[in-house]
């Protein structure tokens, strides 16, 4: 059936060794064309004889072989359902794979999808079509080799079809001639379609204007062999480039041997290189060394060929005086290592005609892009993403390529797809297998069900929840069973009872990780049916729920614990403020009623507990939205409000992950999944201590304990807002909270330092997190009520996922805060604010300024740009003088707000003092009559103005 | 991690080109050395093995000399030159040890040692070229060296790996590369007419809804391999027989 060959390959690993592999070479290989009768039909073949390609260029309908470049360069072409018919040689395919990874990855998507006609042909095991390498043939040639060789065995072994190679290398389409096998580039194939337009915005072009002999504008860089080999005798320096995003025309490059990063500045200096590109650099003399310039340029270059503003910004930028302490190492660029380009999201600098137009990216630290499209006219209007393709010397921009439009600029709709793309959110709709893991409604409780669960249907359930919330999974109750014992219940929904493990839903809702919340939407984990119905426990209905059930004395001590599956009917949906109502109003002396105030009780006794325990209570701006539901404009943006009820719903959250945890781990010693808060080191509570001391106050940060303690005692009475601000700032010296299989770890290092607590979990949010559906299997499977399957068991598996659930989580946390901040910006839009805020930072040229209504944070100027500043600066107390007035942190301040529109990419806040009046610096108060829509304001031209304008704040980068 | 576990390819062929349920190119041959009584070389892909048998004869020890049986003494080594990078010591570590001892054990399964008391049979394997799968490989030399050494035996005592790829899809035959790269590796020695298993080793655990595909994978293997044996044997023995025109009688 088969015969083998062996072939010998040499691999390092250190040393050199000789690695020798079997290849076999078979015969029952399926050539995948339907029509074939040599071969057997195979069933994964989507090839298809009636949508066959046509293109002018050929007489004949023809089948595709594609070489690999094509594939790696062109694969947004590719992704278009016009070209189908499609073979994939193994080669190609193993090369792709080798060469790029999300290449590969959006080539299987392609080949899955059978609408597309991709078929994928192992030659390299066939009997006719491998070929054994040449001695002292290189790689890329044998591979060329291998794909000619398929592609003329093809048109002999199906004389009555035929088959066009698309190839860019031009030696293989030379040879490929030679053997009379048609071919031609991707760039001419295209163009000989019919409808190519859009494909031919797509095309990725490394040629552009090879035909006009353009000044070069840019220096060479070094071979590759030359960069490897500068790097190896230490004379050049390899490292991340990370342009500044306020002067295009400067960047850093951290590299080892460094203590401070390189700075590189100018045309020559940068050299074309991109934001996260790995380059390599040469560090100048230390004489030549310069330090960054304060100055902020942007790029105001309108079109391809002018660079004589680009001249005189890097004079302005000679001309900045070197300021002797500041001086940095600074070099060069000779050369890219790695590209690191990506897809961009962002607008057409709309003032220039024809085929090509300038691309401004959203991402301030990436160089505009020169793209060639043919609807120009339309795009002007969208958002859209463009990839880049080439920087040759000869270009002042990059050549990129348009991929796709978003939506029209400035809407809701589109903010939040450019919101969830940059983060990296999976929120495309549910697929068809995805639905049709769906039960099928109307759904019923089986006596099946009814006899594998615990009826909890009589007792008095209730759920506290906020306003408006439609995926409700937790829901509590408390009775008083004997004197002095109340039996206290958790019902979380049973989320796992519908996902089973391994399906469709539940792969997909494994790679989304966590619902993801956006002011007016939400980007749901599991399909709309689950979450806001089956698994929502709503008031009146019959759910199921998974139970975590303790009996408890009247001072919160627990005396035993137990988790079973059950079916509950929740007698009450309320909000918290309704739960408020309700415990507070003692006429109302109902089931309900007394259960929650025994809830409330305990609640209050655990958290003082948890408290004296050292667990932190942390502070941050939670702001909410109110939205016009007509218009879908925000209304009023207002701090999240707190009930005790918020605090009890809490606590007895808190209460049933620690018991659930303690539980997995120790059924599952090697494989439950945890969740644990570093805790963090000594150095980043520097800022905390440093603003704890200029107020006067000691903050220790030896261990959680003592720095609950020592918050607790930072007030000053006039002041109320100070430790609410100190709380802030404790939080942001936090680390992030991770997800991890407990056989990863020491038992030490489970710890979960904001909550002071040894084990802890996520169990009671299984409808918005994936994480609490593998506790909920966890716990079935020690219940006795489910049973494992392998990957639950597996540490590999479960460490990949909670690298997984880690980044969603984080990149749905960033997520959320853009689509606060743009909402935020949104809601400004033509106001003129006056607004109280509070000094977080004092900066040498700035504050820092915390508005807590909105949970805003702008920056307010004080050095203006070429002239002589008001105030004086004291780095030991960190303090600015002018005058009188002297500026602490934390202290109150009130601050004009006004939004600036000029730009419509980069919205930014203009920020001018109030109070304290400053002459000369601050602008009186508004007066009643100004507050209103001021649009006639022309904040750009201001000179003062421009000068103050603030950066956005918040905007979180991925 | 996870981009190397596609141990097998969406075209359903594994990393050597072979589909999850074949084997490796067996090759045999019997006789292989005229000094011994019994001798026999086996390549399984890249892996290749000489095994040699002496006995039955008198006990060198007496006190391990069984008056009801023969003692069978087997020896494990791998030449310096077998594995990628070269081996300090050919035999007498750990794991030449363990590798003798479940050698013996599927040895005494098969071997009638009640027909030769106070003797002694010598097995002697020497791995050549280790590329996964070794102690199959070594079983089944040993096999055909008892077998041309003409001791009886009960049957043919075969051995086969299989793994998972994939996670899902069991695997038969695993080579070196797929050893490094895959999950969990289980290695049988079964006696494939009765069905019956002399010996189950797992590299890892197993979870339990795969071990039984697994397990009946790899008696599969067992059987194959059984039937590429017994062919080799049958070969060997017609040749032989040949020359001394004793083949012609029996046809």
């Amino acid at each position: 059936m088969f015969t083998t060959k062996c072939f010998i390959k040499k691999n390092k690993i250190g040393n050199f060794l000789k690695h020798v592999r079997e290849h076999y070479i078979r015969d029952d290989i399926s050539c995948g064309i339907p029509s074939c009768d040599d071969c057997n039909a195979e069933a994964s073949s989507h090839l298809n004889e009636v949508h066959l390609n046509k293109c002018s260029l050929f007489k004949f309908e023809h089948f595709i072989i594609l070489d690999t470049n094509v594939i790696l360069d062109q694969m947004d072409v590719l992704e278009e359902p016009i070209i189908c018919n499609v073979i994939i040689l193994h080669t190609v395919y193993k090369e792709v794979k080798h060469r790029s990874l999300p290449i590969y990855k959006r080539l299987n998507a392609v080949l899955e999808n059978p609408s597309r006609h991709f078929y994928i042909f192992v030659n390299d095991h066939h009997k006719d079509t491998f070929l054994p390498e040449d001695k002292n043939e290189l790689i890329n040639d044998h591979n060329d080799r291998c794909i000619r060789k398929a592609t003329s065995w093809y048109m002999g072994h199906v004389p009555k079809r035929h088959f066009v190679l698309i190839t860019d290398d031009a030696k293989n389409r030379q040879l490929a001639l030679a053997d009379n096998i048609p071919t031609c580039t991707i760039t001419d194939y295209v163009k000989h379609l019919e409808n190519n337009s859009i494909l031919q915005d797509k095309l990725s072009r490394k040629d552009f204007h090879s035909e006009k002999e353009a000044k070069d504008i840019f220096p060479p860089h070094l071979s590759t062999a030359a960069l490897l080999k500068g790097i190896k005798e230490g004379v050049l320096h390899q490292g991340t480039f990370r342009a500044s995003k306020d002067n295009f025309l400067e960047g850093f490059v951290s590299v080892d041997g460094f203590t401070e990063p390189v700075l590189l500045q100018g045309r020559d200096g940068l050299n074309r290189s991109v934001d996260g590109d790995i380059v390599a650099v040469e560090v100048f003399k230390m004489e030549n060394w310069v330090s960054p310039s304060e100055i902020v340029l942007e790029d105001e270059g309108v079109s391809e060929e002018s660079i004589e503003d680009v001249e005189q910004k890097e004079q302005a930028l000679k001309n900045t005086t070197v300021q002797e302490a500041e001086i940095k190492p600074t070099g060069r660029v000779v050369g890219i290592i790695r590209r690191k380009w990506k897809q961009y999201c962002g607008i057409i600098q709309g003032n220039s005609e024809g085929l090509y137009q300038i691309f401004v990216p959203a991402n301030r630290s990436i160089p505009k892009v020169r793209i060639e499209t043919r609807q120009a006219e339309f795009l002007k209007t969208q958002k859209l993403i463009v990839t880049i393709d080439s920087w040759p010397r000869s270009s002042r921009y990059p050549h990129g390529h348009f991929v796709r439009a978003l939506g029209r600029i400035g809407s809701q709709d589109t903010e939040n797809e450019v919101v969830l793309l940059e983060h990296d959110v999976p929120h495309s709709q549910f697929s068809e297998e995805v639905l049709s893991c769906l039960p099928k409604l109307p759904w019923i409780i089986t006596e099946e069900d009814e006899k594998r669960r615990v009826d909890l249907r009589s007792i008095d359930i209730c759920s506290v929840d906020p306003p408006g919330c439609t995926d409700i999974d937790d829901a509590l109750h408390c009775r008083l069973i004997e004197e002095g014992k109340l039996e206290v219940g958790v019902h979380i929904a049973d989320v796992s009872h519908f996902i089973r493990p391994g399906t469709a839903i539940d792969l997909e809702a494994a790679s989304r990780a966590t619902t993801v919340y956006l002011v007016g939407t939400r980007i749901d984990m599991v399909p709309g049916l689950l979450s806001s119905n089956l698994c929502s426990l709503r008031g009146g209905e019959d759910r199921f729920a998974f139970s975590c059930i303790w009996e408890m004395d009247l001072q919160a001590n627990i005396l035993s614990t137990r988790f079973h599956k059950s079916i509950i009917k929740s007698k009450s949906a309320m909000t918290y403020e309704e739960a408020q109502l309700t415990i507070d109003d003692q006429t109302k002396t109902d089931a309900i009623a007394e259960s929650l105030r025994n809830l409330n009780k305990l609640a209050k006794i655990l958290k003082k507990r948890r408290l004296e325990n050292g667990a932190l209570v942390l502070a941050s701006t939670e702001v909410k939205i109110l939205m016009d539901s007509e218009t879908m404009e925000p209304l009023d943006v207002e701090l999240k409000k707190m009930y005790q009820t918020n605090s009890m719903v809490e606590e007895f959250m808190l209460l049933a992950n620690i018991s659930v945890a303690q539980k997995i781990l120790q059924e599952f010693p090697d494989c439950a999944m945890l969740r644990r808060h570093p805790t963090p080191p000594a150095s980043n509570f520097d800022p905390l201590v440093k603003a704890g001391r200029h107020l006067g106050f000691d903050i220790q940060v030896d261990c959680g304990r003592n720095l609950a303690d020592s918050l607790d005692r930072a007030v000053k009475p006039e002041n109320p807002y100070l430790n609410t601000m100190l709380r802030m700032l404790a939080t942001r010296c936090m680390l992030q909270a991770v997800y991890f299989p407990s056989g990863t770890l020491q038992k030490e290092d489970f710890y979960h330092y904001g909550l002071a607590v040894p084990l802890y979990t996520h169990f009671t949010s299984p409808i918005r997190r994936y994480a609490d559906i593998i506790v909920h299997r966890l716990l079935a499977v020690i219940c006795g009520s489910d049973s494992t399957y392998p990957d639950l068991l597996d540490k590999q598996k479960s460490s990949e996922l909670c690298q997984n659930l880690n980044y969603r989580n984080r990149m749905a946390q960033y997520a959320g805060r853009a689509s606060v901040a743009f909402n935020t910006h949104l809601f400004f839009k033509g106001k003129l604010n006056d607004e109280e805020g509070y000094i977080l930072y004092v900066r040498k040229n700035a504050l820092q300024i915390l508005i807590p209504k909105y949970g805003l944070e702008c920056t307010l100027y004080l050095v203006k740009k070429n002239e002589t500043t008001l105030f004086e600066y004291d780095e030991e107390h960190q303090t600015q003088r002018a005058g009188d007035v002297v500026f602490h942190t934390f202290d109150p301040v009130t601050i004009r707000l006004q939004l600036d529109s000029s730009n419509i990419q980069h919205e930014k806040f203009s920020v001018l003092l109030v109070q304290p009046a400053i002459p000369g610096f601050s602008v009186p108060a508004l007066s009643k009559d100004d507050e209103q829509v001021n649009d006639a304001e022309p904040v750009k031209k201001g000179k003062k103005r421009k000068n103050i304008a603030a950066k956005s704040p918040k905007k979180s980068k991925s | 991690m996870s981009r190397n576990r596609e141990l097998i390819s969406k075209i359903g062929l594994r990393l050597d080109g072979r589909r999850p349920d074949e084997l490796r190119r067996i090759r045999c041959k019997m006789g292989v050395f005229s000094q011994p009584d019994g001798s026999a070389y086996i390549e399984q892909g890249l892996t290749k093995v000489l095994a040699a048998v002496y006995g039955p004869h008198q006990v060198r020890s007496r006190q391990k000399a069984q008056h009801d049986a023969c003692i069978i003494n087997t020896q494990f080594s791998m030449a310096v030159f077998s594995t990628n990078e070269r081996k300090k010591r050919p035999r007498g570590d750990r794991k030449s040890t363990e590798m003798s001892m479940h050698l013996q054990q599927a040895l005494l399964s098969v071997i009638e040692t009640d027909l030769y008391p106070w003797s002694q049979i010598d097995v002697y394997v020497e791995v050549l070229h280790a590329d996964g799968g070794i102690y199959p490989a070594c079983v089944n030399a040993a096999t055909l060296a008892v077998i041309d050494a003409g001791i009886p035996i009960k049957e043919y005592v075969c051995a086969c790996t299989a793994s998972l790829g994939n996670n899902e899809v069991p695997m038969l035959d695993v080579s070196h590369q797929e050893e490094i790269l895959g999950g969990p590796t289980l290695t049988v020695a079964a006696l494939p007419m009765s069905g019956k298993i002399v010996l189950m080793e797992m590299s890892q655990r197993f979870h339990l809804d795969h071990l039984p595909k697994v397990l009946n994978k790899a008696l599969e293997g067992c059987k194959d391999v059984k039937a590429i044996l017994d062919e080799a044997v049958k070969n060997h023995v017609s040749e032989i027989g040949s020359a001394t025109g004793w083949a012609n009688t029996t046809s």
